[in-house]
């Protein structure tokens, strides 16, 4: 059975380490706040210029001043500190933050992301994510394995403008896990979600990779 | 007696953009989303009628309210934003072509006005290196790694919201109200803040202000809407 959402942010929690920093992603990422191992500190940071995010609020504690960068009202902890966005993307940019997790369109073999812009259509914005992308120590996608054309996501090269280049270290889709080799030279399939086969895998793939199961 | 007056304070916000607007100059708007922009001065800006204007600000408000007011009135010309995802007048505007946008990196962005305001002209970041934001750019490697130029921004007029304030424009502000505010307060050649209080000139913490006087030129205390974009709430458990 390919991961559910859910089951995609908790696999994705194992990328957790204590004490780690962590930006999350809008989407399936952000899900990955109700994964965090028992006895494990993880620190959210909020491009938007918070670190130390708590859950979301009670109807009476809601707070306009009080925001995530997906503009959803949340709450502060006893560690909270806030900051303003040149010293948030400082912390991003000059590698302080320890992982990022975040959803794609596309990923490509050499580590290549395009998570912002699809030609034709009405851009948004690429936010922070370029940032993050560029300036995270380790950054993790997590995303469906196909688009809703039923093509292939994880590719040889991006078609759609890119986010970042070789910046990508680890890819987990519903139907497994691929890390990205650090010099950009190719994927390695690590793990496969329950029942997946690796004929499945192959058939749905564009890209090319390397097998090498764990355990 | 603690003064709560001075030079640099207005009484209302019409007032205190008086003599600083003009058709095509270019503004910074401070704020994240709707968290602490500053919607009194916003609200003005658009009664000034000044037209033609370049915005710097991460988003564009929402339709009819914060920059979407700016928007229905047609008097913003270019934004430039990173993401201006909330807004059917801005979509319906830029896909007619009738406003022009840039695209920068949260960033960027955020570094670009950080560097006007200090008078660095520009710096190199690997944000945006390999894709179509570097396109046209000077790329410079350094220690293996290549980085992209990109400038400083500044603005004729920068407009901004704290939560506190003095008559010297010391300023301190609100949980994730800050974001955009303190960059935009160094970046224009006059900088408008409003806040929620004036408060007497020595009771603010000197250790802890966010905004040195220095930076606002005006300060008028106002009251605020502070609409919520995302209202998102968790429900008590029943024990």
């Amino acid at each position: 059975m390919p991961w559910t959402r859910d089951q995609l942010a908790e696999r994705a929690s194992k990328e957790l380490q204590d004490g780690y920093y962590v930006n999350l992603g809008i989407g399936i990422p952000t899900l990955v706040a109700n994964h965090i191992p028992e006895g494990m500190t993880v620190t959210f940071q909020s491009e938007n210029g918070m670190l130390g995010m708590g859950p979301f609020p009670y109807d009476d504690e809601v707070d306009p001043d009080l925001i995530n960068a997906g503009k959803q009202t949340i709450t502060e902890l006893d560690e909270t500190a806030y900051f303003s966005s040149s010293d948030s993307f400082a912390m991003i940019r000059g590698g302080h933050i320890n992982l990022t997790i975040l959803g794609a369109m596309e990923v490509a073999e050499n580590g290549d992301i395009a998570n912002w812009m699809i030609p034709g259509k009405l851009v948004k914005g690429m936010g922070g994510a370029m940032d993050l992308v560029a300036g995270v120590k380790k950054v993790v996608v997590v995303m469906e394995h196909a688009n809703k054309h039923g093509e292939s996501k994880v590719l040889k090269a991006c078609t759609l403008p890119l986010t970042g280049t070789r910046v990508v270290n680890l890819i987990i889709t519903n139907l497994g896990v691929f890390e990205v080799k650090p010099d950009g030279s190719g994927l390695v399939l690590v793990e496969l979600a329950p029942e997946v086969t690796l004929e499945e895998i192959a058939s749905k793939t564009e890209a090319a990779y390397e097998v090498a199961l764990h355990g | 007696m603690p003064t709560t007056t001075s030079p640099k304070v207005f009484p209302d916000a019409k007032t205190a953009l008086e003599g600083l607007t003009f058709d095509g100059m270019t503004v910074m708007s401070g704020g994240f989303g709707l968290c602490g922009i500053p919607e009194n001065l916003i609200a003005a800006l658009r009664d000034s009628g000044a037209s033609g204007l370049t915005v710097i600000s991460n988003n564009a408000g929402v339709d009819g309210f914060g920059l979407g007011q700016l928007l229905t009135t047609r008097q913003i010309r270019r934004m430039i934003s990173s993401y201006v995802g909330e807004n059917k007048e801005f979509e319906r505007q830029y896909l007619a072509g009738e406003l022009e946008l840039e695209f920068n990196p949260q960033g960027t962005l955020a570094e670009r006005i950080r560097a006007g305001g200090a008078g660095i002209p520009g710096f190199y970041t690997a944000t945006g290196v390999g894709t179509i934001v570097a396109d046209g750019k000077e790329i410079k490697e350094f220690n293996g790694r290549q980085y992209v130029l990109e400038t400083g921004l500044v603005a004729d007029l920068s407009i901004i919201k704290a939560w506190k304030g003095d008559a010297r424009g010391n300023l301190v502000f609100r949980k994730t109200a800050r974001n955009f505010n303190p960059m935009m307060a160094t970046a224009g050649k006059v900088c408008v803040a409003e806040v929620e209080e004036i408060v007497p000139v020595g009771s603010l913490d000197p250790d802890n202000i966010h905004t040195p006087g220095i930076y606002v030129d005006r300060i008028v205390q106002a009251t605020f809407e502070k609409r919520i974009e995302q209202r998102t709430v968790r429900t008590k458990e029943s024990i």
